[in-house]
């Protein structure tokens, strides 16, 4: 016992023998870089391999440094109370949901990229449109577990109206809407299929015995029957790439996306104002619009490209269907009437 | 008056450091609600104390907390005897697994839970999963250890000889323990209530997991108002409930935790072969470690399946980057990260607490200066009762200015976790120090000792082991913490919790099977690392 110890402390000592105090040297700041430092403001699913951010500083002559904390709601309440003096340059991450709100409190700066083929079709309305650039999108649709449905002879669903329906009755799992992005996002479809009748349709859907978690994850890896932990509910809301993630050997997913429920979700880019470094901004959102970023967004983000003609992985190709045309809901829309909808859903599932 | 300007010149440093990174940021969030658009407005945050959703929330929060601390207590005072006093093979080891609940990210706890409790589970029958009572079970799940820790510390260095003649005079054991065992620990008993309660009060991840959507507390209310709904008069508002609440149990609790009556001498208490007597006791203890040892075997053994088998291909992919590049950082990076972030948060917390309890403990002379004491280790209790959520939006506001142009700081993380560890640090060490009396050091004084002296002398003794203890309980406090960690800004440097939640954000087997396999990880490490610290022995304490 007494050596097991010793060695885990000689194993240990290496490792911290250098705190997180003795370690501010290489801070970039004083590099002196060729063009400074651009500072990216992000929420903690961004990623990059570290060839494409070298890549980056090697083409532009900027050093970046990426400041990723939070989720999508975090990002935006931490770039509207620091408007006055922001945190970085650029920002990357805020979504269709969040955008309105942002960009009403005059986070951004113009931005003034020239978009490329394809990606002008997720540009936001109006104003909007000039402040942020559309980077990536996604869709959150319910995912049925094919496996399960054909060992129990019954047809897969195919949409909303079915979630409700006492033939899958005690099947489905989704996050809930007040916190998981994903959970707010199926609301959103619902409220875009039904209109002022949204309510009736939750009801109908508690009423068919739909479990309501808090997070995707806890859906996800602890309800659904092809999650990690193998759950008992074969029908989750997701997103449309997760079948790419459930390979069977023989190369086919046991999961599939029901594209008929799907709700759009864009991610987009701007230049802070008053940012210090305007120029090196610009300059990253136009890389992020690049090839060299688009192509690598499925595996390193799980999210697809907005620009035309970039060749997805191969299991993406094959399992990642995208909806022709998924639920849409004007971010004014939404951000006039986010509170009010998680008021009344609340009510409806609590009840 | 010169003792009181030694006691403000020795409270400086934490009171400061207390400042810049608590009562600064708390108060400019806060004054966001208060001054919305730049006008003074209270009324809009009176308002949402007068809904009577508010009132729900607060009347749920505290009664889960309270029961939380309740079982918290009865569980952990018969464990604490069990662990710190009998004579039992594998204590120490079973004491530092118990702190491993502390360092267990809440995600992966919450779908071990629901993996016993839910529909599919083994105990599914009792239909718990999605109730309060998972919730309190849940916060004694992480919790327990607390009480036991900070009470067995207590216990372990409590003198024996006045239960000895207690029992030497013909008192049966349970007489024993309510005359004489009980009064002398009630004050490190109060200590790890208060300190479990503000856990409880505040915790956020369980409660969301374990009782989905029909449940929040002021904590998870803030989250959604500051985050979702963009409610800043309500978070405002919440948050000065949060901190009301906070002061009052802290008042409360000040009276309760009187100072025990000083010994002359302490006798180093040695541990006692279990007798018929502990029976109860060793009872208790082990169904709590079937309690808390359910859900992490759960999660142990899921984390060794593969399609379906058994094996270590989780283990193996750990210097990995995940399924189809989900991280970028391997976990074995991020456990080196996570440690140096420990490191750090620890000796601040040390420090820190160190100081603090020094100065709280210290014989006052006057009322006032007792007052001002006794005000002093409740302001350092205050970071436990206030949300994650504000202190960390604080940060961004109230620090972006030079002098204090703090917000990008690396340093920011491990402070904001040596803040959370700092209220476990002090209330482990101002039980036993408060317990030491005063004329050991008067007599040292006299004796011609400078007070560093009589400090090595008096004081280090008494305190080196609840001080080694205290300081486990900081790292493990620092390698687990996620809240305010992932909610700082950083660099390419993620900690563990950090990456195992990144894990847990998209599908694939591997993924899950990582992101457990990470949570064994840091999990076996907390343990050999606080097993390792608690063996270190300094010659001369050792001797005395």
């Amino acid at each position: 016992m007494k050596s097991l110890l010793i060695s885990v402390v000689a194993l240990l000592v290496p490792l911290t023998a250098c705190s997180v105090v003795g370690e501010q040297s290489d801070n970039p700041d004083q590099d002196g870089g060729t063009g400074g430092t651009v500072v990216l403001v992000t929420h903690e699913s961004f990623k990059l391999p570290q060839r494409v951010e070298r890549q980056f500083e090697d083409e532009s002559g900027y050093d970046l440094q990426t400041r990723a904390a939070g989720d999508a709601g975090t990002l935006t309440t931490k770039l509207v109370l620091t408007k006055d003096n922001p945190t970085g340059d650029a920002a990357f991450g805020i979504d269709n949901t969040f955008a309105s709100r942002a960009v009403d409190e005059g986070v951004f700066a113009d931005l003034d990229v020239e978009l490329p083929a394809g990606a002008e079709k997720y540009a936001l309305d109006g104003d909007a449109a000039d402040v942020l650039a559309p980077i990536d999108n996604g869709n959150v649709c319910v995912n049925v577990d094919q496996t399960w449905f054909a060992s129990h002879d019954l047809q897969p669903p195919t949409s909303f109206e079915d979630l409700a329906d006492p033939a899958y009755r005690g099947l489905f799992v989704t996050p809930s809407a007040l916190s998981s992005s994903p959970g707010l996002a199926f609301l959103l479809a619902t409220i875009a299929e039904y209109g002022d009748e949204w309510p009736d349709y939750w009801e109908r859907l508690m009423a068919n015995d739909t479990l309501v978690v808090d997070g995707w994850e806890d859906a996800y890896f602890g309800d659904f029957t092809q999650g990690g932990a193998h759950g008992s509910r074969p029908i989750v809301l997701s997103y449309d790439s997760s079948p790419a993630f459930t390979l069977a050997d023989d190369g086919s997913s046991t999961t599939s996306a029901l594209l008929d429920t799907c709700f759009r979700q864009v991610e987009y880019a701007g230049v802070l104002e008053g940012a210090d470094n305007p120029a090196g901004a610009r300059a990253l959102i136009e890389f992020l619009l690049s090839d060299a970023v688009q192509r690598e967004l499925p595996e390193s983000m799980f999210v697809f490209p907005v620009v035309d003609g970039i060749k997805l992985p191969p299991a993406w190709e094959k399992h990642a269907r995208q909806p022709d045309s998924p639920y849409r809901l004007a971010p004014a829309e939404i951000a006039a009437n986010r509170e009010a909808w998680l008021e009344e859903w609340r009510d409806i599932v609590t009840r | 008056m010169r003792r009181l300007s030694g006691l403000a010149a020795l409270s400086l440093i934490p009171v400061a450091v207390l400042g810049v990174f608590f009562v600064l940021p708390v108060a400019g969030m806060i004054a966001q609600g208060f001054w919305p658009e730049g006008e003074f407005d209270p009324l809009a945050v009176l308002e949402v104390l007068a809904r009577p959703r508010v009132h729900r929330v607060l009347w749920f929060t505290v009664w889960s907390a309270a029961a939380g601390t309740a079982i918290s207590v009865l569980l952990g005072l018969p464990a604490a005897q069990v662990l710190y006093r009998l004579d039992l093979p594998g204590r120490r080891a079973v004491r530092a697994v118990l702190l491993v609940p502390f360092v267990l990210p809440t995600v992966v706890v919450g779908v071990a839970f629901r993996q016993l409790l839910g529909e599919a589970g083994p105990l599914g029958i009792l239909g718990l999963d999605q109730t309060a009572i998972a919730i309190v079970a849940g916060l004694v799940f992480f919790n327990v250890a607390v009480v036991i820790r900070v009470v067995g510390a207590a216990w372990e260095s409590l003198d024996p000889r006045p239960a000895q003649a207690a029992a030497t005079l013909g008192a049966a054991p349970w007489q024993v323990f309510r005359t004489v065992t009980l009064p002398a620990l009630r004050p490190a008993i109060v200590s790890a209530g208060s300190v479990v309660f503000l856990f409880c009060a505040t915790a956020f991840g369980i409660v969301l997991t374990l009782g989905g959507v029909r449940y929040s507390t002021v904590e998870t209310e803030i989250y959604l108002l500051t985050t979702t709904v963009f409610d800043l008069e309500g978070a405002a508002a919440l948050s000065v409930l949060q901190l009301a609440v906070v002061v009052v149990l802290l008042a409360l609790t000040q009276r309760l935790r009187t100072v025990p009556d000083p010994t002359l001498e302490r006798p180093r208490p040695t541990a006692h072969r279990p007798t018929r007597a502990d029976v109860p006791s060793v009872v208790v203890t082990v169904l709590l470690l079937g309690f808390v040892a359910a859900p992490i075997l759960t999660l142990v053994a899921g984390s060794l399946r593969v399609d379906g088998g058994w094996s270590l291909g989780n283990y193996r992919a750990l210097d990995t980057s995940g399924q189809q590049q989900a991280l970028l950082a391997p976990v074995t990076d991020a456990l080196a990260t996570s440690l140096r972030t420990a490191v750090d948060a620890t000796w601040i917390s040390l420090t820190m607490g160190l100081l603090v309890a020094l100065i709280v403990t210290r014989r006052s002379l006057t009322r006032a200066e007792r007052r001002l004491r006794g005000t002093l280790d409740g302001f350092f209790m205050l970071p436990l009762g206030v949300s994650a959520v504000t202190l960390g939006f604080g940060f961004l506001i109230t620090l972006d200015q030079p002098p204090l142009d703090l917000r990008d700081s690396p340093m920011l993380v491990p402070i904001a976790q040596a803040l959370v560890a700092l209220p476990l640090v002090v209330r482990t060490i101002v039980p036993v120090l408060a317990g030491v009396d005063d004329r050991q050091r008067q007599a040292a004084a006299s004796l011609g000792a400078s007070p560093l002296r009589a400090l090595l002398t008096v004081d280090l003794p008494v305190v080196w082991k609840p001080l080694l203890a205290a300081g486990g309980f900081a790292f493990a406090v620092s390698l687990g913490e996620f809240g305010a960690t992932s909610f700082l800004a950083r660099d390419e440097h993620p900690t563990l919790p950090v990456v195992i939640y990144q894990l847990l954000g998209h599908p694939g087997e591997l993924n899950y099977g990582m992101a457990l396999a990470g949570s064994v990880v840091l999990a076996t490490t907390t343990a050999l690392v606080v097993l390792a610290v608690e063996r270190l022995r300094v010659p001369s304490v050792g001797a005395f």
